[in-house]
């Protein structure tokens, strides 16, 4: 299984596929019976509070640890037995991206390059490429224990892109950044789709909605929720609400909604101002948007309308709605299918 | 074995820019300039019956303590501490290999500073204008005695590293190792409780594990294919051991 140049051509669709994944530490299960696979080119986000075996779940696929059960495949090749020839297809960036002290930026990543087997001649163009591609340029010479923290995480990451390899997993590739370097990270990575895949684990939600097509929240070692983020939120929340300010007849406004749909109520009616506007939270399970409706519908009733907005739960919320439900209920994670009968969800 | 040089080659870098290096190597230099200055003195005031280059060998056991400690303690630990283990054990390389390109690299050192030595007996020969002094035989057994015994102290060295994330833990745990190796078996020789006539294979068996005798047949001109097999064997157990004890590690990482 020697190859740096002709693997990309036989690199198979799935190119992760964790089945019935165990991994305990003693009497802890750190990963519980964890199942998912991973397309070719696709940026899938893994979420979880700490201590919910994301870096454990890294780790074995990477090879570095073994499993208790269950297997890991790695571009059709499994982990477990074939691990020299799986980690040719990985670049891997450990959790705070350990580097060595006392080594040039340059000189690291040769020595990178020549442990995944890159022939010399391909790899000094590469070491260019991925310098210009994480802006390590004007850093090329100095040594890793004076970088600043934002550079030394884009080398792990000029690391992990070297090889070219078929799959990448970054372990909380964007802590410890700032917002301008967040960017530049979010883009790094946004410019793999398609070509890698890529698994990122990370406690910042707004940059895993932007980066990630796929997001698998984990808690206790169990998947509780995975999908887009937009098939998250209706799948964890089931209803999308309205915000609204009106005036009007406040008694009969719950009822005239009802007119329009019959899924439409109203959550809370807030404090009205004293130019008699009130603000409402609608709620509805219709799958379709309401907006239109409501705008056309409620001046019709006799009601003035100077705002409409439909509010999107954000991933937080989620993120909390569903690692909620995980410890309240211990649910299996089972899939859930779009208009699945579910208990009510904790209100957030 | 394809990124064995590889890592040979990263790990003699790393010694190189080790502070710990150059203080093995002053301190080596250091001591045992000493000592051969000491030994010149001894032979400027009275003949004695053996050559110079004996006696010099006769104290080979004390740079050892300190400069195999030295050498290998950061091997593993380091790696360990900062984390870099794992981006090195998640590269295409086998354990096998980062033993033994660590293992390499500080057996390189070691041998490069007792080579160094040998520019004492160049000297000697240079101002003593008088071939005698420096008589080849016992420098050759010497050396090869240094360089075999090198091999299972280094080993020892990286097994100790491997077994713990603290440098000065590894510096310490390999001193005490190399101590038993070197002075217990002689220290178990002397026990009278050995002296039963049902123990005398145990007896034998002691004595012949000692370091300081093999040296003396080393320097004497007796080359016993025990002895070589014996360090050799040592090594070789202790570096299966550095493996596993890596890999066990991690399993309870």
């Amino acid at each position: 299984m020697l190859c740096a140049n002709d693997c990309m051509t036989e690199i198979p669709d799935i190119t992760i596929e964790v089945s019935h994944l165990v991994k305990t530490y003693g009497s802890l299960t750190a990963v519980d019976d964890l199942s998912f696979t991973v397309k070719r080119g696709e940026i899938v986000g893994l979420l979880g509070p700490n201590g919910a075996g994301k870096s454990t779940t890294m780790r074995i696929l990477t090879g570095y640890l073994p499993a208790n059960s269950g297997s890991v495949k790695i571009c059709g090749l499994p982990v477990a037995s074939q691990a020299e020839a799986t980690k040719h297809h990985i670049g891997y960036m450990p959790e705070n991206n350990p580097l060595p002290e006392d080594m040039r930026v340059s000189e690291y990543l040769w020595f990178r390059g020549r442990l995944k087997e890159m022939p010399r001649a391909k790899l000094r163009a590469r070491i260019d490429e991925v310098l210009e591609l994480c802006d390590l340029k004007r850093n090329r010479h100095r040594i890793l224990g004076r970088l600043s923290k934002g550079n030394k995480q884009r080398v792990g990451i000029a690391e992990a892109i070297l090889a070219e390899p078929a799959v990448i997993i970054m372990d909380e590739p964007t802590i410890g950044l700032d917002p301008h370097q967040i960017i530049i990270v979010r883009d790094l990575i946004a410019s793999l789709r398609g070509r890698m895949s890529v698994i990122i684990s990370s406690h910042i939600l707004p940059e895993i909605e932007a980066t990630c097509d796929r997001v698998l929240i984990i808690n206790g070692g169990r998947i509780v929720a995975q999908g887009s983020p937009a098939e998250l939120r209706r799948e964890i929340f089931g209803h999308t609400s309205y915000r609204v300010e009106f005036a009007g007849h406040n008694a009969a406004f719950a009822a005239h909604l009802t007119t329009i749909d019959a899924s439409l109520s109203v959550a809370t009616v807030g404090d009205c101002s004293g130019d008699g506007f009130c603000v409402a939270t609608l709620v509805t399970t219709a799958p379709e948007d309401l907006g239109e409706k409501l705008l056309q519908r409620l001046p019709a009733g006799g009601y003035r309308l100077r705002a409409l907005h439909r509010t999107q739960p954000s991933l937080e919320d989620v993120f909390l709605a569903a690692t909620r439900r995980s410890w309240d209920a211990r649910l299996p994670d089972k899939k859930v299918q779009n208009g699945d009968q579910r208990q009510p969800l904790p209100k957030i | 074995m394809r990124h064995y040089f590889t890592i040979l080659s990263h790990e003699v870098r790393t010694l190189l820019y080790s502070s710990s290096t150059y203080i093995a190597a002053v301190l080596f230099l250091g001591v045992m300039g000493f000592v051969f200055a000491g030994i010149l003195e001894l032979y400027g005031k009275a003949p004695q019956e053996t050559s110079p280059a004996v006696v010099f060998f006769q104290l080979f056991w004390f740079p050892v303590f300190f400069m195999v400690p030295l050498l290998t303690m950061k091997s593993f630990a380091e790696e360990r501490r900062l984390g870099t283990l794992e981006t090195l054990l998640t590269a295409p390389v086998s354990t096998t290999e980062v033993v033994l390109g660590k293992f390499s690299a500080a057996y390189f050192f070691y041998i490069l500073l007792w080579g160094s030595t040998l520019g004492f007996h160049y000297l000697l020969k240079v101002y003593a204008r008088d071939a005698r002094f420096l008589d080849p035989a016992p420098l050759i057994g010497g050396y090869l005695f240094i360089a075999l015994s090198g091999l299972l102290f280094i080993a020892l060295g990286i097994l100790a590293s491997a077994l713990t994330r603290n440098q000065a833990v590894a510096g310490i745990l390999c001193f005490t190792c190399l101590l038993g190796l070197i002075g217990g078996f002689s220290y178990l020789g002397e026990l009278s409780a050995l002296n039963a006539d049902g123990l005398q294979p145990l007896k034998n068996a002691v004595e012949s594990l000692r370091i300081p005798a093999h040296m003396e047949d080393f320097t004497h001109g007796v080359i016993d294919t025990r002895q070589v097999f014996f360090y050799f064997t040592g090594a070789i157990l202790t570096l299966l051991l550095s493996i596993l004890g890596v890999e066990a590690k991690i399993l309870n990482s």
